[in-house]
């Protein structure tokens, strides 16, 4: 079996052998084959967003992903909820000494067929080795750029009492299916990652952006998460009713399985927009027509208040959702 | 999880218990999960003026804060150790066990303790020590990992126990200066393995009627109609409302296996002391696993206990106050930075109240 | 105080079971339930399954909701 060796970060013959055996095969982006030291783009009219995200997750595989995939999906999401179209990608690879090369490709592989699908470029990259020991196989950087559409006004001061709140699908399917894989832990679940690139479900319902006043990716802290975020800045509660919450049974009995919340588990390929009350439906309407939205459910309110998040049971209660604290570690208690 | 048929006949029981309850009533939850059950569910708000208070039965909150700096002392000791996910972040000393892994202590979160049997058998050259917190319903779990290690002739398996059991912790609780209870909740899956009828001097000594209870919301409803009922025909009994899992007896394979591994020992609980009989140490055949006995551990000091003045996990434990009549609730402590073990273990009675009934007086109607 | 969830027992190899709770499955030990098989429904905590559930051994429900209902007198 190949590995990544030390000398592949040296930027000398075995660097060039796996840029040209490797990452050249895998990215056919003119400016990245010109291997010059800065991509030049074609200029373009509108607002940039720019945004940068890094990826450490373990085990580097995982049922319904990997981390070159996570890393596109990841930095498209986050460009998508700031109301941008994805245009292109840097990539930045830290690789541990020692790592199967089969392994590097089937990262990078994954990488580019994600960009690919969902109409994003690769245009720069890097790679850096480190001793082994020193990092977890592979981490990535990816930094992407998008053209900021002007129909799309977010943030959290436009969000009024009254709009609804849609969740693009099912919450926790990425955070049970990582956890499944962990050491100590291992059950087998048919819970899959939801990983997936969202700037196309997002275009589905592009003839209600000027209804939408707010979007995010529920990633790391989940839906629970996103929505204290909300409520804390546009100084409004929010109201989630539990009986509405899109969630897969097996996800539901696995979180139960482990003494977890799945409000707080995270997903790679869901959004969470607020949107004008009186178009609500028809948004969810679209997003379900798109195969990565067919679960959206409109999950509660925007209500007069304060920062809190309030989740209305199942039983007529209510309680409150906290920003969670620490990480969701599997309890026998 | 619960169909819509068992959730309409949970509100049936609500809207039924609703009718009977005038008076503010008080009925503690003996166990911490019932204690994040009946929040999860919003139930709190539901059943008022009844009012429900949280007993002892979290294992984290209850270990006293000695056992839980011999625990961080472990992992600094460069073996590893495994645990339960609930102790990674409770508040020792001045530290915890997830401020000792950052500092390179070797400690693996494990869902069973015979994981943690493997682990050792895949480290043969380093100990491995359990830390075993958690009361009858967990203890079993650590006897079969004992045996299991005895059986692999695994020597470098060790078990840190803090084990403690229930019968001795309620007989403290119900014959102290305990606030007038009018009824208990006894926990579920603990009953499952000590049965119902070891749990009758509940009413039979101490005259307060108490329902053996499960944690579906129908579940926890149709144990308070039960100790209800009594109540009001002044007739205390202890009820079995989770029969399904729960019998007269328990679980006898599991008593035998508890006593044949495991002798009874006084056991430090924090907020109740010292209460003879109620912890659960290894017996001398199986000594070679004990870490108590292996590792050179901090002693308790007794200038500890007046550090924790402050902060009322040991009246919240008690039933004598709820979380938010503690002054330190949600101000200086709070998830983020727990100051007691009620606020940081999951199921504590002070981390249930914040995350799920913190601003009571907002709830939107 | 304790998690423990309600598991259908697939397979039973002595000590050791596959039990499944909604799809999801993990190995568990069958120790202390001998004579639970295939098919049989325990409860399940922290990998060790504690009593076979039996859902026949309902609690006399409709006594007590016929109490719960009936007018104080």
């Amino acid at each position: 079996m190949k590995r990544v060796l030390l000398a592949h970060g040296d930027g000398g013959l075995y660097a060039a052998a796996l840029l040209k055996t490797l990452f050249l095969r895998y990215f056919n982006s003119q400016e990245l084959a010109r291997l010059s030291d800065a991509a030049l783009l074609p200029a373009v009219e509108g607002r940039l967003a720019v945004t940068t995200d890094s990826f450490v997750v373990q085990p580097v595989f995982f049922p319904g992903g990997d981390i070159g995939k996570l890393a596109v999906c990841g930095t498209v999401n986050d460009l998508t909820a700031a109301g941008a179209r994805p245009l292109y990608l840097t990539a930045s690879f830290i690789l541990e000494e020692g790592l199967a090369l089969d392994e590097l490709e089937a990262v990078v592989a994954s990488l580019s067929a994600t960009a690919e699908a969902c109409g994003v470029q690769v245009v720069a990259g890097d790679t850096k080795v480190v001793p082994r020991g020193q990092a977890d196989k592979v981490y990535i950087n990816t930094t992407g750029i998008g053209l900021a559409d002007p129909r799309l006004v977010l943030g959290a001061e436009r969000v009024t009492p009254g709009a609804a709140v849609i969740l693009s699908g099912t919450a926790g399917d990425h955070g049970i299916a990582v956890l499944s894989c962990r050491d100590g832990i291992s059950f087998r679940t048919p819970v899959k990652s939801d990983c997936a690139p969202l700037n196309r479900l997002l275009e589905s319902v592009s003839p209600y952006y000027p209804a939408i006043s707010w979007m995010r990716d529920p990633t790391r802290g989940g839906v629970g998460a996103v929505l204290n975020e909300l409520a804390e800045s546009g100084a409004a509660d929010i109201v989630v009713e539990e009986s509405l919450l899109p969630i897969r049974p097996e996800v539901k009995a696995a979180s139960e399985l482990l003494g977890l919340d799945p409000l707080y588990l995270a997903n790679e390929g869901k959004m969470v927009i607020v949107v004008d009350e009186n178009v609500a439906h028809n948004v969810c309407s679209a997003l379900r027509a798109h195969p990565l939205g067919r679960d959206a459910e409109i999950i509660g309110r925007v209500e007069k208040g304060n920062g809190s998040v309030w989740l209305r049971t199942r039983l007529g209660g209510t309680r409150a959702v906290e920003m969670p604290a620490g990480l969701p570690l599997p309890r026998i208690c | 999880m619960q169909t819509a048929a068992e959730l309409s006949f949970a509100q049936r029981l609500l809207t039924l218990i609703m009718k009977r309850v005038s008076g503010p009533l008080v009925i503690m939850e003996v166990c911490g999960t019932h204690t994040t059950a009946v929040s999860r569910y919003g139930l709190r708000p539901l059943l008022e003026p009844l009012r429900l208070l949280s007993g002892p039965g979290c294992p984290v909150c209850v270990t006293a804060s000695g056992d839980l700096d011999r625990m961080i002392a472990l992992a600094g000791s460069g073996a590893i150790v495994a645990t339960f996910g609930d102790l990674l972040r409770v508040p020792g000393n001045g530290t915890s066990l997830e401020q000792a892994q950052a500092a390179g202590a070797d400690v693996r979160v494990v869902y069973s303790p015979l994981d943690a049997v493997r682990i050792a058998a895949e480290n043969r050259d380093r100990p491995v020590v359990f830390l075993g917190v958690g009361f009858e319903t967990t203890a079993p779990g650590l006897a079969l990992a004992v045996k299991q290690a005895e059986r692999e002739s695994l020597g470098n398996f060790y078990l840190y126990s803090c084990l403690k059991t229930v019968v001795p912790a309620l007989q403290a609780l119900l014959t102290g200066d305990a606030p007038g209870l009018d009824g208990l909740l006894l926990p579920g899956h603990v009953s499952s393995v000590i049965g119902r009828q070891a749990q009758d001097f509940v009413a039979s000594v101490h005259g307060v009627p108490a329902a053996v209870t499960g944690f579906t919301e129908s579940d926890i409803l149709l144990g308070l109609a039960a100790v209800i009922l009594m109540i009001e025909k002044g007739e205390p009994g202890v009820v079995n409302a989770y029969p399904r899992v729960v019998r007269e007896a328990g679980n006898v394979t599991a008593q035998k296996l508890l006593s044949e591994v495991f002798a009874a020992a006084d056991a430090e609980w924090r907020g109740l002391g010292s209460i003879p009989g109620s912890g659960l140490t290894l017996r001398p055949q199986f000594a070679r696993h004990d870490a108590a006995l292996h590792f050179d551990l901090p002693q308790p000091q007794p200038a500890q206990q007046a550090k924790e003045e402050p902060c009322r996990c040991g009246d919240v434990l008690r039933g004598a106050i709820i979380p938010p009549e503690c002054a330190l609730f949600a101000g200086r402590c709070t998830p983020l930075y727990p100051l007691g073990p009620c606020m940081v273990s999951s199921e504590g009675a002070c981390a249930a109240y914040y995350r799920y009934e913190r601003k009571k007086g907002a709830v939107p109607a | 105080m304790c998690i423990g969830l309600p598991c259908l027992v697939m397979a039973r190899n002595g000590d050791v079971g596959t039990v499944e709770y909604s799809g999801n499955s993990r190995e568990v030990n069958l120790a202390l339930v001998p004579q639970a098989g295939p098919g049989d429904w325990v409860l399940v905590h922290a990998g060790l399954a504690l009593q076979i559930i039996e859902e026949s051994a309902a609690l006399e429900t409709r006594a007590l909701l016929e109490e719960l209902d009936a007018d104080r007198g």
